[in-house]
């Protein structure tokens, strides 16, 4: 435990901003120290699309039937044009529709 | 991956990319509002609330700070939940590896000081289409970060009173930018393979393990499809 009265308080923040320091910093750093064999190269190419798969994991399951639907347009708007701001506004569209027609 | 040329930074480079993701930014800044207005349920102070973040500038880790702040802060679990929700980070950090080591030393930390999702999703995009973009990184984590402040500031001034964001969809922004940037680049049948392994294993995590350990889970096993499926070279 540590208080956050006066500097305490500066004092965790401090610390959260060395955390996340790390986090920035860390992931190149710690490659810097690998051999960028040919699999190290391949492990970080097949792993790097990866991370945005993960992190939309939960975004769509948590997401109400409005935000999924969203989403789908957004896929299709990809698969039809690939550009990024038109598949966005019309996800962000089709959700807010469809709640304003009472669909979540 | 394509041919690797050095990244080369001026300031017309940090322009662009300031005004390529001040679109999705509007997101950032709804999602500072709500954090603004969230911190003063909170029993932190005002000046507290901008100073985390202006140097955190991490909104999930930021929304869980708030539930465990009091006159005592549990120190080391605070530290370790916020590592666990950024290690994300790190995997983003060394995707890009390849090609910041290329840059000097210094100028491949900071450029990396305000990395964040969106900046980082375009800065891999750009570079898996062979695109030399380091503005991007850091122009686009310029206009996150502003937008980050601007929406906690305004929260906080504001209090509640505002339009629930998540009728006008804004909740779904970041998915829906986080899909379009897995879509827009080339497929194949090792990527399609690496995404699935994932996307399962991510969910799995997200079931069934602690929380925050999704998306490393998710991306190791998505690598692991890269260390018994070689690239094959590009030439």
């Amino acid at each position: 435990m540590m208080s956050t009265d006066g500097f305490g308080a500066y004092l965790v923040i401090a610390l959260m901003a060395l955390v996340m320091l790390f986090t920035r910093f860390g992931g190149v750093f710690i490659t810097g120290l690998l051999p960028l064999r040919p699999r190290v190269m391949s492990f970080i190419d097949a792993m790097s699309g990866s991370v945005l798969v993960a992190v939309l994991v939960p975004i769509a399951v948590e997401a109400d039937m409005a935000g999924r639907l969203g989403m789908l347009a957004t896929a299709g708007v990809m698969l039809l044009t690939a550009r990024p701001m038109a598949g966005v506004s019309l996800g962000i569209l089709v959700t807010a529709l469809l709640r304003l027609g009472g669909i979540s | 991956m394509p041919d690797i040329t050095a990244p080369q930074l001026t300031a017309a480079d940090i322009r662009r990319g300031f005004w390529r993701i001040l679109p999705i930014s509007l997101f950032v800044f709804v999602f500072g509002l709500a954090f603004g207005v969230a911190a003063l349920q909170s029993s932190m102070t005002n000046i507290d609330v901008m100073l985390m973040s202006i140097t955190v500038f991490a909104g999930t880790v930021q929304f869980a700070v708030l539930d465990m702040w009091g006159t005592q802060v549990p120190i080391l679990p605070l530290l370790l939940t916020a590592l666990a929700i950024n290690s994300r980070m790190l995997l983003m950090g060394a995707s890009l590896y390849p090609w910041l080591r290329l840059l000097p030393v210094r100028r491949r930390y900071a450029s990396l000081i305000i990395l964040s999702d969106a900046n980082w999703a375009m800065t891999l995009n750009d570079l898996q289409q062979g695109r030399n973009n380091l503005g991007t990184l850091v122009g686009g984590g310029i206009a996150l970060w502003t937008c980050w402040q601007a929406g906690t500031l305004t929260g906080l001034l504001l209090g509640s009173g505002i339009t629930d964001p998540k009728s006008i969809g804004l909740d779904m922004v970041m998915g829906c930018f986080m899909l379009s940037m897995v879509m827009v680049g080339k497929r194949n049948l090792r990527k399609s393979l690496a995404w699935c392994l994932s996307a399962i294993a991510a969910y799995a995590a997200y079931r069934w393990l602690p929380p925050n350990t999704h998306v490393i889970v998710g991306a190791v096993a998505g690598g692991a499809v890269g260390i018994f499926w070689l690239e094959t070279p590009s030439q």
